[in-house]
C-alpha cells in the first residue's frame, strides 16, 4: 500500500487544487436558497491505480491491475462528505430516507448511516435545490481526489495457484497489519485533516459510496485484456482506509461486512458537480446563453 | 446407626464400618486427604488452558488455584457498549480449571474490598452445598477456600450463584466459567481407543443485556449497581442485545483469532452458563464431540453442528485437514453475526485438492 502511495505522490503535485466554493454559491444562488456546498475543482490529470472488483486469470484470483486513467475534464468535488445537518435538510423535505444514525453526533460531521440507495436520492434532491447537477464520484474520480489518503487494496496477498487457502490467510493478515482499532463515532468535519488537493476527511472513519458497480472480470490468459467480464450493480464499491464493496441497501459497515476482521466504522459520501451544469450555469448567470 | 456424616469425617471408625456401607466404599478419611498430594496450578486466560497431563501420571492429588474477583466496566463490542462486567479472575469466562477424576480440585476465592458486592461459585462437577454455592458466599474484603472431590468425568460449568435475583444477574455479567475433568488414562473415542489433543481452546459464550436509552443506544452506568434495575428489565425479555464468545464482539478474531496446522488435532471445550447455543466450525467437523460434556458416555462422530446446554459445558475434538480461515461460530446466525458469537482459527498447511477443488472459476453464464 505504501509504495503505490509513493507511486501516486507525483501525480497529486500535478493537479492544481482550486478552491471554487464562493463562485459556486454564487452562481447558484439565483435559482434556489439552499447554499452550495464547498468543493474544490481539479485540474485534469491521470492516476495510476488497482481496478476495483474482482480478477481472474486461468480460473485463479488475480491482483487488481493498475491502470493509468486520464481524468479529461476538471473534477469538481466536495470538500467535506455531506454532513449530518445538510442530509436532515432532504429528509425534512421529504426526498431522503432518516439516516440509520441514532447516536449523538455533531451537526457537522459527516451524515453516516446512509446506504447507497439513500446517497443518490441526496444527490437528486440536492441537485433539484441547487439547479445543477450532482452525483456520486465514479470510484476512479475519488481515488484520484483522495490522492495520497487512496488506500486501495490490500498489498501482500498472496495468489498461490495450488493453496487457495494462501490468498485467505495473507488478506486476513494484510488487515491485521493495518493495526486498525474501530474507531465507530463520526467527528466534526475537518477531524481527519486536508489532503494535497485541499480536500478534507478522506480515509477517515467514515467509508464513502462511489457510484462504481462490483465487476468480475476474467482477465485473458495471454494477457491481452479482458476475456469476459460481468456486472453487479447491487453492489457498489466504497472507499476510505481500504476498499469495500457492500449491497446497496445497506446503510451500517458493520452489518454490511466487506471483510472478516475490519468492517467500515461508517458509510457516508461526498458528491461532485458535473462540470456541463456547471458550466451552463455559470455562462447562464453570466447571461452569455 | 452411622450418620453420613461420621462416614465423610469420623476418623475414628474402623475400617470395616466405612466398607458395610457400599455407596460410600471410595470415601476417603480426613487424614488421607490431607496426606495426598498437592500441585498448585497457575490460571491463564481463555482461549488458553494451563498446562495439564492428558493422562495422570500418579495417584489422585488435591489440584490448588486461586481466583481473584474482579468488578470492572468492559466494552464488548466496537460500538464501545459497555457491560458493568464481575469476572473471575479478570476474564469473561472465567479461566478453565483441568483435573482428572478423583483428585480434589481446591480452590481459594477472593472478593477484594475495591469489589462492591458479595460473591460465591457453584461447581457443576461438585456434590453437594448448591455446588459449593452454599460454602463460599464472601464479601468485599474476604476469601474463602473450598475442596471437592471430582467425582465424575467431563467439561462442568462453574458460576457466581450469590441468591435469588443476584444469580441470573452475576452470571450474565459475566461470572461463569468451566472445570474439564479428565479420565485418569485420559479420553476415549466411541470404540473405546486412546485419543488425545495436540491443542486445546476454552470457549466461554456469554448474553448480555445492556439497557438502551429512548433512541435505542445503549446506556452505560457508574456501577454494577446502578444498572441493576434496567438491565433485569432487559433480561426478563430473553433476548440478549450481544452473544459473545470470550467476553466480547472479536475477542477470538483478528490478532486474537486461535491458531493451528493442518494435521493438528484440538480439543475446543464450549461452556455457555445461562442459554442454549449450536456451536459450528465452518468448513470442519467434530470427529468426536461430547455434546453433553461428559466423558464416561461415547462421543459423537462427525458432528456438524453441535448443541451446548444452557448451564452446560461440552467438548469437541477435531483433526485439521484444510489450510484456511475458518469461522467458529453460534449457527444461530443471527447470533453469529449480528450479534457477536464469531470465533476465527487460522489454519496454515498445504490445500488437499482431493478434498476439495473449484473446477471452474466464476464465469459469465454459457450460452448455447
Amino acid at each position: 500500500m505504501s509504495a503505490f502511495i509513493l507511486k501516486l505522490m507525483p501525480i497529486a503535485m500535478m493537479a492544481a487544487a482550486v478552491p471554487v466554493g464562493l463562485s459556486i454559491q454564487a452562481a447558484s444562488s439565483h435559482r434556489q436558497s439552499h447554499v452550495a456546498a464547498m468543493t474544490v475543482s481539479l485540474l485534469p490529470g491521470s492516476i495510476i491505480y488497482p481496478m476495483p472488483g474482482e480478477y481472474l486469470r486461468g480460473g485463479r484470483p488475480q491482483a487488481n491491475p493498475k491502470v493509468e486513467r486520464q481524468l479529461n475534464g476538471p473534477l469538481e468535488i466536495m470538500t467535506y462528505q455531506v454532513s449530518a445537518a445538510d442530509y436532515a435538510d432532504c429528509v425534512s423535505a421529504g426526498a431522503c430516507r432518516p439516516a440509520e444514525e441514532t447516536r449523538s453526533i455533531p451537526r457537522d460531521a459527516p451524515a453516516t448511516g446512509v446506504s447507497y440507495l439513500d446517497a443518490v436520492a441526496y444527490a437528486r434532491w440536492y441537485s433539484d435545490v441547487t439547479g445543477s447537477l450532482w452525483r456520486l464520484p465514479s470510484d476512479e474520480e475519488w481515488a484520484f481526489a483522495a490522492a495520497e489518503r487512496f488506500a486501495g487494496e490490500f498489498e501482500g496477498v498472496e495468489n498461490d495457484a495450488n493453496n487457495p487457502a494462501r490468498r485467505w490467510l495473507t488478506s486476513y493478515q494484510a488487515e491485521l497489519d493495518l493495526n486498525r482499532k474501530p474507531d465507530p463515532l463520526p467527528r466534526s468535519r475537518g477531524s481527519f485533516g486536508v489532503n494535497s488537493r485541499g480536500l478534507a476527511d478522506f480515509s477517515g472513519n467514515v467509508w464513502e459510496w462511489t457510484s462504481t458497480c462490483y465487476v468480475r472480470t476474467t482477465l485473458a490468459e495471454d494477457g491481452s485484456g479482458v476475456a469476459s467480464s460481468v456486472d453487479n450493480c447491487g453492489v457498489h464499491v466504497l472507499e476510505g482506509l481500504h476498499r469495500a464493496y457492500m449491497s446497496n441497501f445497506v446503510s451500517d459497515g458493520k452489518s454490511g461486512g466487506c471483510a472478516v476482521g475490519l468492517p467500515p466504522d461508517n458509510l457516508g459520501f461526498r458528491l461532485v458537480r458535473d462540470r456541463p451544469g456547471w458550466a451552463s450555469d455559470l455562462l447562464s448567470h453570466l447571461g452569455m446563453i | 446407626m452411622i450418620t453420613r456424616r461420621e462416614a465423610l469425617f469420623g476418623a475414628a471408625l474402623g475400617a470395616a464400618a466405612v466398607a458395610a456401607l457400599p455407596a460410600l466404599s471410595a470415601t476417603v478419611t480426613k487424614a488421607e486427604i490431607r496426606g495426598l498430594p498437592r500441585e498448585k496450578i497457575t490460571l491463564v486466560a481463555p482461549p488458553f488452558v494451563h498446562p495439564h497431563d492428558q493422562i495422570a501420571k500418579s495417584g489422585p492429588k488435591i489440584v490448588e488455584f486461586t481466583m481473584t474477583i474482579e468488578e470492572k466496566p468492559v466494552v464488548i463490542d466496537a460500538d464501545g457498549a459497555k457491560l458493568n462486567a464481575m469476572t473471575y479472575n479478570g476474564s469473561i469466562p472465567g479461566p478453565l480449571m483441568v483435573v482428572h477424576q478423583d483428585d480434589y480440585l481446591e480452590l481459594t476465592l477472593i472478593n477484594p474490598d475495591t469489589n462492591s458486592l458479595a460473591h460465591n461459585i457453584d461447581f457443576h462437577a461438585a456434590t453437594g452445598g448448591l455446588g459449593g454455592g452454599g460454602l463460599t458466599l464472601i464479601n468485599p474484603g474476604e476469601q474463602v477456600t473450598l475442596r471437592f472431590k471430582a467425582t465424575r468425568t467431563g467439561t462442568f460449568v462453574y458460576h457466581c450463584a450469590p441468591g435469588g435475583a443476584m444469580i441470573p444477574w452475576h452470571v450474565v455479567s459475566g461470572m461463569n466459567g468451566a472445570v474439564m475433568v479428565l479420565p485418569r488414562d485420559g479420553l476415549r473415542n466411541d470404540k473405546g481407543k486412546p485419543v488425545k489433543y495436540d491443542k486445546m481452546f476454552y470457549i466461554g459464550e456469554s448474553d448480555f443485556y445492556i439497557p438502551r436509552d429512548e433512541k435505542g443506544n445503549f446506556k452505560s452506568y457508574e456501577s454494577a449497581g446502578d444498572g441493576y434495575d434496567d438491565t433485569v428489565k432487559v433480561m426478563r425479555g430473553l433476548i440478549p442485545t450481544h452473544v459473545v464468545f470470550n467476553g466480547k464482539v472479536g475477542s477470538l478474531t483478528g490478532d486474537n483469532a486461535m491458531k493451528s496446522k493442518v494435521g493438528e488435532t484440538v480439543l475446543i471445550v464450549h461452556s455457555q452458563a445461562n442459554r442454549d447455543t449450536r456451536p459450528h466450525l465452518i468448513g470442519g467437523h467434530g470427529d468426536y464431540v461430547w455434546e453433553l460434556g461428559k466423558f464416561a458416555n461415547p462421543p459423537a462422530k462427525d458432528l456438524e453442528t453441535w448443541f451446548i446446554r444452557g448451564g452446560s459445558a461440552g467438548a469437541a475434538l477435531y483433526t485439521f485437514l484444510q489450510p484456511g480461515v475458518y469461522a467458529y461460530v453460534n449457527h444461530n446466525l443471527i447470533e453469529a453475526v449480528e450479534l457477536g458469537a464469531t470465533a476465527h482459527f487460522k489454519v496454515e498447511g498445504d490445500w488437499n485438492d482431493d478434498l476439495m477443488t473449484q473446477v471452474e472459476a466464476p464465469k459469465p453464464i454459457a450460452i448455447n
